[in-house]
Protein backbone atom coordinates (compact mmCIF):
# COMPACT_ATOMS: atom_id res chain seq x y z
CA UNK A 1 0.00 0.00 0.00
CA UNK A 2 2.48 2.58 1.14
CA UNK A 3 4.86 1.44 -2.51
CA UNK A 4 2.03 2.10 -4.64
CA UNK A 5 1.47 5.35 -2.66
CA UNK A 6 4.68 6.31 -3.15
CA UNK A 7 4.83 5.22 -7.09
CA UNK A 8 1.60 7.82 -7.62
CA UNK A 9 3.51 10.75 -5.99
CA UNK A 10 6.49 9.86 -8.55
CA UNK A 11 4.20 9.49 -11.52
CA UNK A 12 2.56 12.57 -10.87
CA UNK A 13 6.21 14.51 -9.87
CA UNK A 14 7.38 13.57 -13.14
CA UNK A 15 4.22 14.66 -15.25
CA UNK A 16 4.72 17.97 -13.16
CA UNK A 17 8.73 17.68 -14.34
CA UNK A 18 7.63 17.04 -18.25
CA UNK A 19 4.43 19.91 -17.36
CA UNK A 20 7.00 22.75 -16.03
CA UNK A 21 9.95 21.82 -19.19
CA UNK A 22 7.03 22.64 -21.93
CA UNK A 23 6.13 25.53 -20.55
CA UNK A 24 9.33 26.35 -20.29
CA UNK A 25 9.73 25.67 -23.84
CA UNK A 26 6.89 27.33 -24.66
CA UNK A 27 8.65 30.73 -25.64
CA UNK A 28 11.68 29.50 -27.30
CA UNK A 29 9.88 30.58 -30.88
CA UNK A 30 9.86 34.15 -29.49
CA UNK A 31 13.42 34.04 -30.32
CA UNK A 32 13.49 34.37 -33.67
CA UNK A 33 11.91 37.31 -33.47
CA UNK A 34 15.22 38.78 -32.22
CA UNK A 35 17.68 36.66 -33.65
CA UNK A 36 20.65 38.32 -35.08
CA UNK A 37 22.21 36.85 -38.49
CA UNK A 38 24.87 38.77 -39.59
CA UNK A 39 26.82 37.03 -42.85
CA UNK A 40 24.04 35.34 -44.43
CA UNK A 41 22.89 35.51 -48.29
CA UNK A 42 19.70 37.72 -48.62
CA UNK A 43 16.39 36.61 -49.71
CA UNK A 44 17.65 37.29 -53.26
CA UNK A 45 20.40 39.04 -55.06
CA UNK A 46 19.05 40.25 -58.06
CA UNK A 47 14.63 39.53 -58.08
CA UNK A 48 14.14 42.12 -60.54
CA UNK A 49 14.28 39.87 -63.22
CA UNK A 50 10.48 38.21 -62.02
CA UNK A 51 9.03 41.10 -60.74
CA UNK A 52 6.55 42.26 -63.05
CA UNK A 53 5.61 45.79 -62.71
CA UNK A 54 2.68 45.73 -65.69
CA UNK A 55 -0.43 42.96 -65.60
CA UNK A 56 0.28 43.15 -69.19
CA UNK A 57 1.39 39.27 -70.53
CA UNK A 58 2.08 37.70 -73.89
CA UNK A 59 -0.29 34.41 -73.97
CA UNK A 60 -2.16 33.81 -70.89
CA UNK A 61 -1.44 34.95 -67.71
CA UNK A 62 1.37 32.70 -65.96
CA UNK A 63 2.57 32.41 -62.41
CA UNK A 64 5.49 34.51 -60.65
CA UNK A 65 6.86 32.88 -57.47
CA UNK A 66 6.61 35.69 -54.55
CA UNK A 67 9.72 36.33 -52.64
CA UNK A 68 9.28 36.44 -49.23
CA UNK A 69 11.70 38.46 -47.25
CA UNK A 70 12.45 36.56 -44.17
CA UNK A 71 13.36 40.21 -42.61
CA UNK A 72 9.96 40.65 -42.45
CA UNK A 73 9.73 38.35 -39.53
CA UNK A 74 12.88 39.67 -37.51
CA UNK A 75 12.44 42.22 -35.39
CA UNK A 76 16.50 43.03 -35.41
CA UNK A 77 16.18 43.45 -39.25
CA UNK A 78 13.64 45.58 -39.04
CA UNK A 79 15.38 48.32 -37.04
CA UNK A 80 18.29 47.90 -38.79
CA UNK A 81 16.34 48.98 -41.61
CA UNK A 82 14.76 52.31 -40.23
CA UNK A 83 18.45 53.07 -39.53
CA UNK A 84 19.31 52.31 -43.33
CA UNK A 85 16.76 54.36 -44.01
CA UNK A 86 17.81 57.35 -42.04
CA UNK A 87 21.31 56.90 -43.31
CA UNK A 88 20.54 56.67 -47.13
CA UNK A 89 18.06 60.06 -46.09
CA UNK A 90 15.03 58.08 -47.51
CA UNK A 91 13.40 60.78 -45.09
CA UNK A 92 14.55 63.58 -47.44
CA UNK A 93 11.81 62.58 -49.84
CA UNK A 94 9.18 59.84 -48.04
CA UNK A 95 9.67 61.76 -44.67
CA UNK A 96 9.28 59.30 -41.78
CA UNK A 97 6.66 57.34 -44.05
CA UNK A 98 4.32 59.98 -43.98
CA UNK A 99 5.31 61.11 -47.59
CA UNK A 100 6.88 64.48 -48.70
CA UNK A 101 8.29 65.22 -52.55
CA UNK A 102 8.22 61.16 -52.62
CA UNK A 103 4.79 59.24 -51.86
CA UNK A 104 3.94 58.51 -48.11
CA UNK A 105 4.99 54.65 -47.77
CA UNK A 106 2.60 53.81 -44.65
CA UNK A 107 -0.43 53.85 -46.86
CA UNK A 108 -2.49 51.66 -48.45
CA UNK A 109 -1.62 52.87 -51.98
CA UNK A 110 1.57 51.24 -54.26
CA UNK A 111 2.29 52.92 -57.57
CA UNK A 112 4.89 50.19 -58.09
CA UNK A 113 3.00 47.32 -55.57
CA UNK A 114 3.76 45.92 -52.11
CA UNK A 115 5.24 42.53 -52.25
CA UNK A 116 9.03 42.62 -50.76
CA UNK A 117 9.94 42.09 -54.46
CA UNK A 118 8.46 44.99 -56.00
CA UNK A 119 9.83 47.17 -53.03
CA UNK A 120 13.20 45.61 -53.55
CA UNK A 121 12.98 46.23 -57.51
CA UNK A 122 11.87 49.83 -57.08
CA UNK A 123 14.48 50.66 -54.84
CA UNK A 124 17.07 48.80 -57.16
CA UNK A 125 16.18 50.07 -59.84
CA UNK A 126 14.02 53.65 -59.11
CA UNK A 127 11.21 54.84 -60.71
CA UNK A 128 10.59 57.81 -62.63
CA UNK A 129 9.88 60.96 -61.55
CA UNK A 130 12.26 61.17 -58.75
CA UNK A 131 13.14 57.83 -57.27
CA UNK A 132 16.99 57.12 -57.90
CA UNK A 133 18.17 54.11 -58.76
CA UNK A 134 20.69 52.44 -55.57
CA UNK A 135 21.72 49.24 -57.53
CA UNK A 136 25.45 48.64 -56.54
CA UNK A 137 25.00 51.59 -53.73
CA UNK A 138 23.55 49.91 -51.57
CA UNK A 139 24.26 46.83 -50.56
CA UNK A 140 21.38 43.75 -51.45
CA UNK A 141 21.47 42.42 -47.89
CA UNK A 142 20.66 45.84 -46.97
CA UNK A 143 18.49 46.70 -48.88
CA UNK A 144 15.96 43.75 -47.92
CA UNK A 145 16.43 45.11 -44.53
CA UNK A 146 14.70 48.77 -46.10
CA UNK A 147 12.33 46.45 -47.92
CA UNK A 148 11.17 44.91 -44.15
CA UNK A 149 11.27 48.44 -42.52
CA UNK A 150 9.17 50.20 -45.03
CA UNK A 151 6.43 47.21 -45.00
CA UNK A 152 6.42 47.29 -41.27
CA UNK A 153 5.42 50.63 -41.56
CA UNK A 154 2.25 50.00 -43.76
CA UNK A 155 1.33 47.37 -41.19
CA UNK A 156 2.50 44.85 -43.99
CA UNK A 157 5.13 42.70 -41.88
CA UNK A 158 3.61 40.67 -38.54
CA UNK A 159 3.23 42.70 -35.50
CA UNK A 160 5.56 40.53 -33.48
CA UNK A 161 8.50 41.96 -35.19
CA UNK A 162 7.37 45.52 -35.73
CA UNK A 163 8.30 48.42 -33.54
CA UNK A 164 5.29 48.41 -31.65
CA UNK A 165 6.76 52.11 -30.13
CA UNK A 166 7.58 54.03 -33.01
CA UNK A 167 9.16 57.27 -32.51
CA UNK A 168 7.29 59.15 -35.45
CA UNK A 169 3.77 58.52 -36.53
CA UNK A 170 2.56 55.15 -37.11
CA UNK A 171 -0.65 53.51 -38.92
CA UNK A 172 -1.01 50.88 -36.18
CA UNK A 173 -2.71 49.73 -34.30
CA UNK A 174 -6.40 51.59 -34.41
CA UNK A 175 -5.48 54.95 -36.31
CA UNK A 176 -6.20 54.56 -39.80
CA UNK A 177 -7.27 52.64 -42.87
CA UNK A 178 -4.87 49.83 -42.21
CA UNK A 179 -6.41 47.41 -40.06
CA UNK A 180 -4.93 44.23 -41.50
CA UNK A 181 -7.39 41.64 -41.66
CA UNK A 182 -10.29 43.76 -42.49
CA UNK A 183 -8.46 45.70 -45.32
CA UNK A 184 -6.22 43.56 -47.37
CA UNK A 185 -3.46 46.47 -49.23
CA UNK A 186 -4.92 47.22 -52.84
CA UNK A 187 -1.84 46.57 -54.71
CA UNK A 188 -0.85 48.02 -58.36
CA UNK A 189 -0.78 44.52 -59.79
CA UNK A 190 -3.42 42.07 -59.98
CA UNK A 191 -3.02 39.02 -57.59
CA UNK A 192 -3.12 36.75 -59.91
CA UNK A 193 -0.29 37.80 -61.15
CA UNK A 194 1.92 38.07 -58.61
CA UNK A 195 0.65 35.20 -56.31
CA UNK A 196 1.04 31.43 -56.73
CA UNK B 1 56.17 61.26 4.98
CA UNK B 2 55.54 62.05 1.18
CA UNK B 3 59.10 60.68 0.56
CA UNK B 4 58.80 58.30 2.27
CA UNK B 5 54.99 57.32 0.52
CA UNK B 6 56.91 57.57 -2.71
CA UNK B 7 59.14 55.05 -2.11
CA UNK B 8 56.83 52.88 -0.80
CA UNK B 9 55.04 53.54 -3.96
CA UNK B 10 57.87 52.38 -6.40
CA UNK B 11 58.49 49.37 -4.52
CA UNK B 12 54.82 48.41 -4.75
CA UNK B 13 54.86 49.60 -8.38
CA UNK B 14 57.81 47.23 -9.07
CA UNK B 15 55.98 44.32 -7.25
CA UNK B 16 53.02 44.67 -9.24
CA UNK B 17 55.33 44.78 -12.72
CA UNK B 18 56.94 41.95 -11.87
CA UNK B 19 53.79 40.06 -12.23
CA UNK B 20 53.88 38.87 -15.72
CA UNK B 21 50.03 39.65 -16.80
CA UNK B 22 50.18 43.37 -15.49
CA UNK B 23 53.44 43.72 -18.17
CA UNK B 24 51.25 44.00 -21.01
CA UNK B 25 48.94 46.82 -20.07
CA UNK B 26 51.24 49.58 -19.14
CA UNK B 27 49.65 51.83 -22.23
CA UNK B 28 46.11 51.22 -20.36
CA UNK B 29 46.88 51.60 -17.02
CA UNK B 30 45.29 53.62 -14.07
CA UNK B 31 48.88 52.95 -12.31
CA UNK B 32 51.31 54.31 -15.03
CA UNK B 33 50.01 57.89 -14.74
CA UNK B 34 50.98 60.66 -17.91
CA UNK B 35 49.92 63.48 -17.00
CA UNK B 36 48.61 65.53 -14.12
CA UNK B 37 44.67 64.48 -14.08
CA UNK B 38 45.56 60.66 -13.88
CA UNK B 39 48.49 61.66 -11.32
CA UNK B 40 46.47 63.41 -8.88
CA UNK B 41 44.19 60.03 -9.05
CA UNK B 42 46.87 58.08 -9.00
CA UNK B 43 48.74 59.74 -5.73
CA UNK B 44 45.31 59.31 -3.91
CA UNK B 45 44.53 55.80 -4.73
CA UNK B 46 48.12 54.79 -3.26
CA UNK B 47 47.90 57.26 -0.62
CA UNK B 48 44.38 55.14 0.32
CA UNK B 49 46.11 51.48 -0.42
CA UNK B 50 48.91 52.61 2.01
CA UNK B 51 46.21 53.63 4.68
CA UNK B 52 44.18 51.27 4.69
CA UNK B 53 47.10 48.73 4.64
CA UNK B 54 48.78 50.51 7.83
CA UNK B 55 44.83 50.50 9.92
CA UNK B 56 44.51 46.91 8.66
CA UNK B 57 47.92 45.99 10.29
CA UNK B 58 47.42 48.29 13.47
CA UNK B 59 43.65 46.81 14.17
CA UNK B 60 44.51 43.35 13.74
CA UNK B 61 48.02 44.05 15.74
CA UNK B 62 45.73 45.22 18.53
CA UNK B 63 43.65 42.24 18.12
CA UNK B 64 46.44 39.83 18.67
CA UNK B 65 48.01 41.90 21.23
CA UNK B 66 44.80 41.57 23.64
CA UNK B 67 44.19 38.05 22.60
CA UNK B 68 47.65 37.37 23.43
CA UNK B 69 47.65 39.76 26.76
CA UNK B 70 44.59 37.87 27.84
CA UNK B 71 45.90 34.61 27.47
CA UNK B 72 48.95 35.24 29.86
CA UNK B 73 46.93 36.37 32.48
CA UNK B 74 44.98 33.33 32.57
CA UNK B 75 48.05 31.58 32.70
CA UNK B 76 49.04 33.41 35.93
CA UNK B 77 45.98 32.84 37.20
CA UNK B 78 44.38 36.54 37.14
CA UNK B 79 40.88 35.83 37.23
CA UNK B 80 38.34 38.71 36.87
CA UNK B 81 39.00 42.04 35.15
CA UNK B 82 42.12 44.18 35.29
CA UNK B 83 41.94 46.81 38.31
CA UNK B 84 42.35 49.82 35.64
CA UNK B 85 39.92 48.13 33.18
CA UNK B 86 37.65 51.36 32.88
CA UNK B 87 40.56 53.90 32.44
CA UNK B 88 41.68 51.34 29.70
CA UNK B 89 38.74 51.03 27.95
CA UNK B 90 38.41 54.53 27.89
CA UNK B 91 41.47 55.38 26.33
CA UNK B 92 41.21 52.63 23.79
CA UNK B 93 37.71 53.62 22.15
CA UNK B 94 38.96 57.31 22.42
CA UNK B 95 42.10 56.82 20.78
CA UNK B 96 40.63 54.97 17.91
CA UNK B 97 37.63 57.07 17.31
CA UNK B 98 40.18 60.27 17.20
CA UNK B 99 42.40 58.22 14.93
CA UNK B 100 39.60 57.13 12.71
CA UNK B 101 37.97 60.92 12.72
CA UNK B 102 41.67 62.22 11.79
CA UNK B 103 42.17 59.79 9.20
CA UNK B 104 38.65 60.56 7.42
CA UNK B 105 39.50 64.61 7.60
CA UNK B 106 42.60 63.86 5.60
CA UNK B 107 41.02 61.52 2.93
CA UNK B 108 37.79 64.47 2.93
CA UNK B 109 40.96 67.10 2.54
CA UNK B 110 43.09 65.31 0.25
CA UNK B 111 40.20 64.25 -1.93
CA UNK B 112 38.86 67.83 -2.00
CA UNK B 113 42.23 69.19 -3.07
CA UNK B 114 42.49 66.04 -5.73
CA UNK B 115 39.33 67.43 -6.96
CA UNK B 116 40.79 70.86 -7.40
CA UNK B 117 43.04 69.97 -9.54
CA UNK B 118 40.27 68.25 -12.13
CA UNK B 119 39.02 71.85 -12.50
CA UNK B 120 38.05 71.97 -16.40
CA UNK B 121 41.30 74.46 -17.67
CA UNK B 122 38.29 76.45 -19.63
CA UNK B 123 40.23 79.78 -18.29
CA UNK B 124 43.80 78.94 -19.47
CA UNK B 125 45.20 78.18 -22.79
CA UNK B 126 44.04 74.38 -24.13
CA UNK B 127 43.38 72.81 -27.34
CA UNK B 128 40.36 71.52 -28.30
CA UNK B 129 38.92 68.49 -29.89
CA UNK B 130 35.46 66.78 -30.21
CA UNK B 131 34.79 62.73 -29.52
CA UNK B 132 32.24 61.47 -30.88
CA UNK B 133 30.77 57.74 -30.32
CA UNK B 134 29.33 55.47 -31.92
CA UNK B 135 28.08 51.94 -32.59
CA UNK B 136 31.16 51.17 -32.91
CA UNK B 137 33.64 53.58 -33.36
CA UNK B 138 34.94 57.12 -32.06
CA UNK B 139 34.68 60.17 -34.45
CA UNK B 140 37.30 62.44 -33.45
CA UNK B 141 37.27 65.82 -34.69
CA UNK B 142 39.75 68.84 -34.80
CA UNK B 143 37.69 72.30 -35.39
CA UNK B 144 38.75 75.22 -36.33
CA UNK B 145 37.77 78.88 -37.04
CA UNK B 146 38.11 78.29 -40.30
CA UNK B 147 35.92 75.06 -41.54
CA UNK B 148 37.60 74.77 -44.31
CA UNK B 149 40.58 73.57 -42.06
CA UNK B 150 38.53 71.36 -39.70
CA UNK B 151 40.08 67.87 -39.54
CA UNK B 152 37.55 64.38 -39.15
CA UNK B 153 39.41 61.47 -37.94
CA UNK B 154 38.90 58.22 -36.10
CA UNK B 155 39.75 55.73 -33.58
CA UNK B 156 42.79 58.14 -32.87
CA UNK B 157 43.17 60.89 -30.73
CA UNK B 158 45.85 63.19 -31.40
CA UNK B 159 47.19 65.74 -28.88
CA UNK B 160 50.52 67.85 -27.79
CA UNK B 161 51.89 67.23 -24.81
CA UNK B 162 52.54 69.61 -22.19
CA UNK B 163 49.22 71.47 -23.30
CA UNK B 164 45.55 70.70 -21.63
CA UNK B 165 43.55 68.98 -24.08
CA UNK B 166 39.37 69.58 -23.56
CA UNK B 167 37.56 67.04 -25.47
CA UNK B 168 33.69 67.71 -26.14
CA UNK B 169 32.12 64.27 -26.11
CA UNK B 170 28.38 63.07 -27.49
CA UNK B 171 26.91 60.48 -28.75
CA UNK B 172 25.38 59.84 -31.98
CA UNK B 173 23.37 56.72 -30.94
CA UNK B 174 23.44 55.52 -27.42
CA UNK B 175 25.44 56.12 -24.13
CA UNK B 176 29.82 55.32 -24.53
CA UNK B 177 32.40 55.95 -22.21
CA UNK B 178 35.64 57.97 -22.94
CA UNK B 179 38.86 56.80 -20.16
CA UNK B 180 41.52 56.72 -21.09
CA UNK B 181 43.46 54.88 -17.94
CA UNK B 182 46.82 56.68 -18.18
CA UNK B 183 45.62 60.21 -18.74
CA UNK B 184 42.31 60.60 -16.99
CA UNK B 185 38.70 59.78 -17.21
CA UNK B 186 35.98 58.74 -17.08
CA UNK B 187 32.96 60.81 -19.03
CA UNK B 188 29.65 59.39 -20.30
CA UNK B 189 28.98 60.51 -23.84
CA UNK B 190 25.72 60.81 -23.95
CA UNK B 191 23.51 61.31 -27.27
CA UNK B 192 22.15 64.96 -28.10
CA UNK B 193 24.04 66.36 -25.21
CA UNK B 194 27.28 67.78 -25.06
CA UNK B 195 29.53 67.45 -21.67
CA UNK B 196 33.36 67.99 -21.17
CA UNK B 197 36.18 66.57 -19.77
CA UNK B 198 40.04 67.34 -20.18
CA UNK B 199 43.73 65.91 -19.41
CA UNK B 200 46.97 66.49 -20.06
CA UNK B 201 49.79 64.20 -21.64
CA UNK B 202 53.60 65.19 -19.75
CA UNK B 203 55.14 62.88 -22.27
CA UNK B 204 54.82 61.77 -25.58
CA UNK B 205 53.81 58.16 -26.11
CA UNK B 206 50.25 56.05 -27.20
CA UNK B 207 47.93 55.51 -24.74
CA UNK B 208 45.20 53.20 -25.47
CA UNK B 209 41.34 53.94 -24.33
CA UNK B 210 38.31 51.38 -24.61
CA UNK B 211 34.81 52.86 -24.53
CA UNK B 212 34.17 52.18 -20.56
CA UNK B 213 30.05 51.77 -20.71
CA UNK B 214 28.28 49.02 -22.53
CA UNK B 215 27.32 50.02 -25.57
CA UNK B 216 25.87 46.81 -27.53
CA UNK B 217 27.21 43.66 -29.66
CA UNK B 218 30.45 45.06 -30.20
CA UNK B 219 31.43 46.91 -27.38
CA UNK B 220 34.47 45.09 -26.62
CA UNK B 221 36.21 46.09 -29.64
CA UNK B 222 35.89 49.98 -29.54
CA UNK B 223 38.94 51.12 -28.49
CA UNK B 224 40.60 54.56 -29.62
CA UNK B 225 44.54 55.09 -29.59
CA UNK B 226 45.75 58.74 -27.97
CA UNK B 227 48.85 59.18 -29.42
CA UNK B 228 50.63 62.12 -27.89
CA UNK B 229 52.80 64.17 -29.75
CA UNK B 230 56.16 66.75 -29.16
CA UNK B 231 54.19 70.47 -29.76
CA UNK B 232 56.07 70.63 -32.57
CA UNK B 233 55.58 67.35 -34.33
CA UNK B 234 51.53 67.75 -33.17
CA UNK B 235 51.57 70.94 -35.37
CA UNK B 236 53.34 69.03 -38.22
CA UNK B 237 50.05 66.07 -37.81
CA UNK B 238 47.88 68.77 -37.79
CA UNK B 239 49.07 70.28 -41.10
CA UNK B 240 49.58 67.10 -42.78
CA UNK B 241 45.42 65.69 -41.56
CA UNK B 242 44.42 68.96 -42.90
CA UNK B 243 45.85 68.05 -46.52
CA UNK B 244 42.71 66.42 -49.11
CA UNK B 245 43.13 63.24 -49.93
CA UNK B 246 46.60 62.23 -52.81
CA UNK B 247 45.08 61.96 -56.38
CA UNK B 248 46.09 58.24 -56.98
CA UNK B 249 49.17 58.42 -58.90
CA UNK B 250 49.29 55.48 -60.81
CA UNK B 251 46.66 53.18 -62.72
CA UNK B 252 46.21 50.64 -60.46
CA UNK B 253 44.92 53.43 -57.65
CA UNK B 254 43.51 55.37 -59.88
CA UNK B 255 40.97 52.12 -60.96
CA UNK B 256 40.48 51.70 -57.21
CA UNK B 257 39.31 55.30 -56.59
CA UNK B 258 36.53 54.54 -59.14
CA UNK B 259 35.49 51.50 -57.89
CA UNK B 260 35.08 53.38 -54.47
CA UNK B 261 33.22 56.38 -55.76
CA UNK B 262 30.98 54.37 -57.54
CA UNK B 263 30.29 51.50 -55.55
CA UNK B 264 28.67 51.32 -51.94
CA UNK B 265 32.02 52.89 -50.33
CA UNK B 266 30.73 56.23 -51.08
CA UNK B 267 27.84 56.41 -49.93
CA UNK B 268 28.92 56.04 -46.25
CA UNK B 269 32.46 57.37 -46.39
CA UNK B 270 34.21 60.81 -46.55
CA UNK B 271 37.55 60.88 -48.72
CA UNK B 272 38.42 65.07 -48.72
CA UNK B 273 39.10 65.89 -52.01
CA UNK B 274 36.68 63.45 -53.81
CA UNK B 275 32.88 63.68 -54.35
CA UNK B 276 32.70 61.18 -51.08
CA UNK B 277 31.40 62.98 -48.32
CA UNK B 278 29.09 60.96 -46.37
CA UNK B 279 29.31 61.34 -42.32
CA UNK B 280 27.70 58.02 -41.50
CA UNK B 281 31.30 55.84 -41.56
CA UNK B 282 34.63 56.96 -40.83
CA UNK B 283 36.55 59.58 -42.20
CA UNK B 284 39.39 57.75 -44.64
CA UNK B 285 41.02 60.77 -45.88
CA UNK B 286 44.15 59.55 -44.41
CA UNK B 287 43.70 55.96 -43.75
CA UNK B 288 46.89 54.69 -44.52
CA UNK B 289 48.11 56.66 -41.64
CA UNK B 290 45.96 55.12 -39.01
CA UNK B 291 47.72 52.42 -36.85
CA UNK B 292 44.79 50.13 -36.46
CA UNK B 293 41.05 49.50 -38.86
CA UNK B 294 37.93 49.03 -37.05
CA UNK B 295 38.43 50.87 -33.53
CA UNK B 296 41.41 49.12 -32.71
CA UNK B 297 40.63 45.62 -33.72
CA UNK B 298 43.05 44.70 -36.19
CA UNK B 299 46.64 46.32 -36.91
CA UNK B 300 46.75 48.43 -40.69
CA UNK B 301 48.07 46.01 -42.84
CA UNK B 302 46.64 44.95 -46.49
CA UNK B 303 45.91 41.49 -45.91
CA UNK B 304 43.47 43.30 -42.76
CA UNK B 305 42.09 45.90 -44.49
CA UNK B 306 41.39 43.32 -47.67
CA UNK B 307 39.29 40.84 -45.17
CA UNK B 308 37.41 43.69 -43.47
CA UNK B 309 36.25 45.29 -47.12
CA UNK B 310 35.57 41.70 -47.84
CA UNK B 311 33.62 40.46 -44.56
CA UNK B 312 33.29 42.62 -41.81
CA UNK B 313 31.21 40.75 -40.68
CA UNK B 314 33.32 37.73 -39.54
CA UNK B 315 35.88 40.09 -37.86
CA UNK B 316 32.92 41.62 -35.91
CA UNK B 317 29.60 40.44 -36.38
CA UNK B 318 26.81 43.24 -36.04
CA UNK B 319 28.45 46.06 -37.47
CA UNK B 320 27.16 48.37 -39.64
CA UNK B 321 29.56 48.10 -42.31
CA UNK B 322 28.17 45.69 -45.34
CA UNK B 323 29.75 42.50 -46.68
CA UNK B 324 31.43 43.69 -50.12
CA UNK B 325 31.45 40.88 -53.07
CA UNK B 326 34.30 42.57 -55.17
CA UNK B 327 36.18 41.18 -57.70
CA UNK B 328 39.83 39.68 -56.89
CA UNK B 329 40.74 42.58 -59.37
CA UNK B 330 38.78 45.20 -58.10
CA UNK B 331 39.46 44.64 -54.40
CA UNK B 332 43.74 45.22 -55.79
CA UNK B 333 42.65 47.96 -57.12
CA UNK B 334 40.67 48.87 -54.39
CA UNK B 335 43.59 48.48 -51.79
CA UNK B 336 46.08 50.44 -53.68
CA UNK B 337 43.82 52.96 -53.85
CA UNK B 338 43.12 53.20 -49.90
CA UNK B 339 46.91 52.26 -48.95
CA UNK B 340 47.96 55.56 -51.08
CA UNK B 341 45.39 57.79 -48.80
CA UNK B 342 48.49 58.64 -46.24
Amino acid sequence: MSSHCADGARAAGRRLLVGLVLALMLPLPACDREERRFSEAPPSGAPSNVVRMSTLQPGPAMMTSRTSNRYDENAYAVSQGQRLYAWYNCAGCHANGGGGMGPPLMDAEWIYGSEPGQIFATIMQGRPNGMPSWAGRIPSSQAWQIVAYVRSMAALTPASARNSRADHMMTWPESQIMMEPKHPVQSFTPPAAVQP
Amino acid sequence: MRRRLSAVRRQLSALLLSLPACRGALDQSVLESAGPRARAVESLWWFALVVAAVVYVATVGALAWAVVGARRRVARGELGPPANEHRRMTLAVAGGTAATVAILFTFFFYDLSVGRTLRPPHERAHTLVQVTGHQWWWEVEYPHAVPSNAVSDANELHIPTGRPVLIEVTSRDVIHSLWIPNLGGKKDLIPRYTDTIWFQADRPGIYRSQCAEFCGLQHAKMALHVVAHEPGEYETWLQQARMPARAPTDTLAARGQEIFLSGSCALCHTIVGTPAGSRVGPDLTHLASRRTIAAGTLPNTRGNLAAWILDPQRIKPGANMPSNALSPADLEALLAYLQSLK
